[in-house]
């Protein structure tokens, strides 16, 4: 029997508000093989942590034990302080009486029976931990950036400047994103493709960077520090490397009426387009739905027109395979459908538009040209109504399409909106409805005042009931003002819905291709929301942008860069030591049935012929599994799979977990 | 098919019209109105109080009546088509009401929401079919424009109602069409037309009849059909605009069918 330290944690009042400490510390003393058994405020700290490298050496002890959160939280800390006594660090087990136990209950006798379970369980399965030793693996020297948006843009740029070579896959037929489609930015109203484009051309013109346009992410496999990710690259029926940009195939190709995406279908474009002056690649695509030449075979106009011989009718999908020390998501959003929200009257009235339409109307590259004016008649809108928050602070959604979270950048764009409205057309009269403003934010409340005080928007406090458009062409806007307590009418000729944005929709397939996880809205969740903001908990993959949650331009920015330099930190390491904690077979058992390699998720295990005669004359060929090490994960799949108890995970053996169990019944 | 079917008070006495070309309607479309014996009023307004059961009663006494025969329950009006619905909403997902609500009525077998619900126009719209419909039309409607007016009590709430969109329905208007008329869509088409507030508060009633009225007639329609007869009250008398005729949308059924 090894020699057992158990060491109980108050965690200030968090354990010890619900647990009896003491009492945990005293029974766990008793335990058959326990020879120390102690409790202390704050195990974690330095003081605590001294505890039990002086425990370990004054009782020699062989196992410890100790009781306090979860192990995602500190059992890394107690693994260090255990080997700094001179154990292996695999000698530790961590029962956790925070999160399993205090947290949950409220009565102290219950919480103290159960914590004195876990602890005991702990105990029993210390008793048949082995020394573990750690592995290395080597570090892939290139990162990947899915989604070629501000985010991605960013985050490879600053990769690429510490001299790594990466990646960028974007689904599109060019990089930008959502900040291409936007006028201005606030709180400074510079305009936002001469803020964007220098950037999109410098990650055409970096040497360490690689882009992937019209291309989407196939499959991953691998682990942190060497994924290997197979991309499909969407055929554009141009040649990439011969075309020029020069856009004589867009301006011959007959077909006019495709919706062009860039506008939001507000306008419609060629079969043949460059998404928009400034796309990079500045390379054309053939719409293949729209096409006639790959739809019904004839035309090919196109193709007489290029000069440069780009145009390849032919062209299929390829795929690039390529290995990566860092993958790095960066999906971004999209306004959400709003087409449930009837009575906006937004599919009813060409006069009602969401706010990202509402930018494209005041961009000059826009569907008007950057003249404010009407869908429906071209006319210019005298009043325009703005309604906040469609679609986000909606709690038991009537529509089933609203979110519960505030959508973070709302407020500001419609403010700098009511803004440019006034101040390009002081005789428009603008309202904004709310229900709050948010503008937390350097210079943003400033912003959002300068445009109630000194370009007189009216804000006014309460949401719309109903957007009525009239026989006269004018929508009837019902709202209620809370301030004043009454329900007003405004006649506007045009109404502007802040709608939610949510992540887009390829977040969620990638996230099950990185085994990273999302939360119940799509965004994806970060290692510890406070302290681990930019990681995702999946190892090797990192957040950047709006997919991780809402948050504004500078935001984003910032968060790219600290993703860039979480995957610089990787990078710089030859070589990453590898969980111990992985699957072995014993070979006296296994029958070489497959069903461990059938169910691995990995790829970690293959199968050997060997002798297994002790005569040197005769053979007995029987084939065996073999687990590589540096690709197993540890999830324990394979072990469970076994009909023959060949398979077994270090650390995790199956006699640990019913020594476990046992003791739990005990 | 057979249906159980709850008239309500209004249809015995100021809205008989409702009732009646109803009923002819059914025949001629190959369904039966079953009327329950002994009915009672629905209260005429869904009673909000969640400690108060004896409204409810009248209507789990039709509601269970209907189960026992395994029948649908139909109802034409509006308002009694918004109580029962509610009431048996209430018998599905709220334990207090029904343990209540059965300990008073001592019914052979206690009621727990087991009887469907259906208005007259759902019955047309997912029974029949309103393509059946149209070719059972021997009196087609043409060019005349017709605006439906819902109201609020036929639609909402919309996810108890479970009838059509509450903010941009379409149920009326595919009724319209599968007459051979065309419909007219205007914006007050799901507002409130002042419902019981024209007996003390009448000014209330009349200018929102007035702007369901007007805005019908802005938008062309030579007339207004509706399924509530509070909504023809207050749309006829109260609205100010007298050259508008509205009407039952079961009248306009039985003469498309060519009943009349």
């Amino acid at each position: 029997m090894l020699r057992i330290g158990v060491f109980v944690c108050h965690c200030g009042t968090n354990i010890a508000g619900t647990v009896d400490v003491k009492a945990v510390a005293e029974t766990l003393g008793k335990e058959p093989a326990v020879v120390f058994s102690t409790d202390y405020p704050y195990m974690c700290s330095e003081a605590g942590q001294n505890i039990i490298k002086d425990a370990i050496k004054e009782y020699q002890l062989e196992g410890v034990v100790v009781c306090s959160c979860s192990p995602r939280m500190h059992e890394a800390t107690f693994r260090k302080a255990v080997a700094a006594a001179g154990l292996n660090p695999y000698m530790l087990e961590v029962a956790n009486i925070r999160e399993q136990c205090s947290w949950i209950h409220k009565d102290m006798a219950e919480g103290t029976a159960k914590a004195i379970v876990l602890g005991r369980t702990a105990v029993a399965k210390v008793q048949l931990n082995a020394p573990l030793t750690a592995g290395e693996s080597p570090v892939v020297k290139r990162a990947l950036v899915i989604g070629g948006g501000i985010a991605g843009i960013q985050t490879a740029l600053d990769i690429a400047e510490a001299g790594y070579p990466v990646d960028i896959v974007e689904k599109e037929p060019t990089i930008g994103g959502k900040m291409t489609q936007i006028d201005k930015t606030f709180p400074t109203l510079d305009c936002s493709s001469c803020i964007l484009t220098p950037k999109m051309v410098e990650c055409a013109q970096n040497e360490n960077i690689t882009i992937y346009s019209y291309s989407e992410v196939e499959a991953v496999t691998g682990f942190v520090g060497n994924f290997s990710v197979k991309i499909r690259r969407k055929a554009r029926f141009v040649d990439e490397d011969k075309c020029t940009g020069c856009g004589a195939c867009t301006e011959k190709c007959p077909v006019k009426n495709a919706p062009d995406a860039y506008n939001l279908g507000l306008s419609n474009r060629h079969a043949a387009y460059i998404p928009f002056a400034q796309a990079i690649p500045n390379v054309a695509v053939l719409d293949k739905e729209r096409c006639i030449k790959l739809t019904k075979g004839k035309c090919g106009l196109c193709s007489t027109v290029c000069s440069a011989g780009a145009i390849d009718y032919e062209q299929q999908d390829s795929f690039v395979e390529e290995k990566y020390g860092a993958i790095v998501a960066a999906t971004g959003y999209n306004p959400i459908n709003i087409d449930g929200y009837d009575e906006f009257a937004y599919s009813q009235s060409k006069d009602v538009v969401t706010s990202l339409e509402f930018e494209r109307i005041l961009k000059a590259d826009g569907p008007t040209e950057g003249h404010l004016a009407r869908l429906s008649d071209g006319k210019q809108p005298k009043t325009i109504v703005f309604v906040q928050c469609v679609g986000s602070r909606e709690s038991g959604s009537a529509h089933g399409c609203g979110k519960e979270y505030c959508s973070k950048i709302c407020c500001m764009y419609t403010a700098k909106h009511a803004m440019l409205c006034r101040e390009k057309y002081p005789d428009t009269d603008v309202y904004v409805f709310y229900i709050d403003v948010r503008t937390p934010g350097k210079n943003y409340d400033e912003f959002y005042r300068r445009a109630v005080e000194q370009y007189g928007v009216h804000y006014i406090k309460g949401m719309v009931g109903k957007v009525a458009p009239q026989a006269d062409g004018t929508l009837d806007v019902q709202a209620s003002d809370l301030i004043s307590n009454e329900q007003l009418h405004v006649k506007a000729d045009m109404v502007v819905l802040a709608a939610a944005i949510e992540p887009d929709k390829s977040a969620r397939p990638l996230a099950t291709m990185l085994t990273a996880s999302m939360d119940t809205n799509d965004f994806f969740t970060e290692a510890h929301a406070k302290l681990r903001p930019v990681e995702s908990p999946t190892a090797g993959v990192f957040l950047s942008g709006v997919c991780q949650g809402p948050k504004d331009i500078p935001e984003t920015v910032a968060q790219a860069g600290a993703a860039a330099s979480k995957v610089i930190g990787l990078l710089a390491k030859d070589k990453l030591s590898c969980n111990p904690c992985v699957a072995h077979s014993n070979e006296m058992k296994c029958n070489g049935c497959s069903s461990c390699a059938n169910v691995c998720p990995y790829g970690a295990i293959t199968y050997e012929d060997k002798d297994f005669s002790r005569r040197k004359d005769g053979t007995m060929m029987r084939r065996v599994a073999s687990v590589n090490e540096a690709v197993c994960q540890g999830c324990g799949a394979c072990t469970v799979a076994c009909p023959s108890g060949a398979m077994d995970l270090k650390g995790f053996a199956t006699s640990q977990i019913m020594a476990e169990v046992d003791a739990i019944c005990k | 098919m057979t249906y159980s079917y709850f008239p309500g008070c209004t249809l015995k006495t100021k809205a008989k019209d409702l009732d009646r070309y109803a009923r002819i309607s059914a025949e001629a479309l190959g369904f039966t109105l079953e009327e329950i014996p002994d009915w009672q009023c629905c209260g005429g307004v869904y009673p909000m109080a969640k400690n108060e059961i004896a409204t409810k009663l009248s209507s789990i006494r039709a509601l269970a009546n209907a189960r026992d025969k395994e029948q649908t329950l139909v109802t034409l009006c509006s308002a009694c088509h918004n109580v029962l619905k509610q009431v048996n909403h209430d018998m599905q997902t709220d334990e207090d009401i029904v343990r209540k609500a059965n300990n008073y009525l001592k019914l052979d077998t206690p009621y727990q929401g087991e009887a469907q619900v259906l208005h007259y126009l759902e019955v047309l719209r997912d029974i029949v079919g309103f393509d059946t419909l149209k070719s059972k039309v021997t009196n087609p409607l043409k060019g005349k424009k017709i605006a439906a007016y819902y109201g609020c009590l036929l639609l909402r709430p919309g996810k108890i109602m479970q009838m059509d969109n509450p903010e941009n329905p379409t149920i009326l208007e595919d009724f319209i069409r599968a007459i051979g008329a065309t419909p007219v869509i205007y914006p007050m088409r799901n507002e409130c037309c002042g419902g019981y507030l024209t007996l003390d508060e009448k000014s209330v009633a009349e200018s929102r009849s007035n702007k369901v009225m007007t805005s019908a007639a802005d938008m062309g329609a030579d007339m207004v059909i509706t399924a509530c007869p509070l909504c023809l009250y207050n749309l006829r008398k109260n609205s100010g605009v007298s050259d508008l005729p509205v009407i039952y949308f079961t009248e306009i059924l039985a003469q498309a069918l060519g009943l009349e």
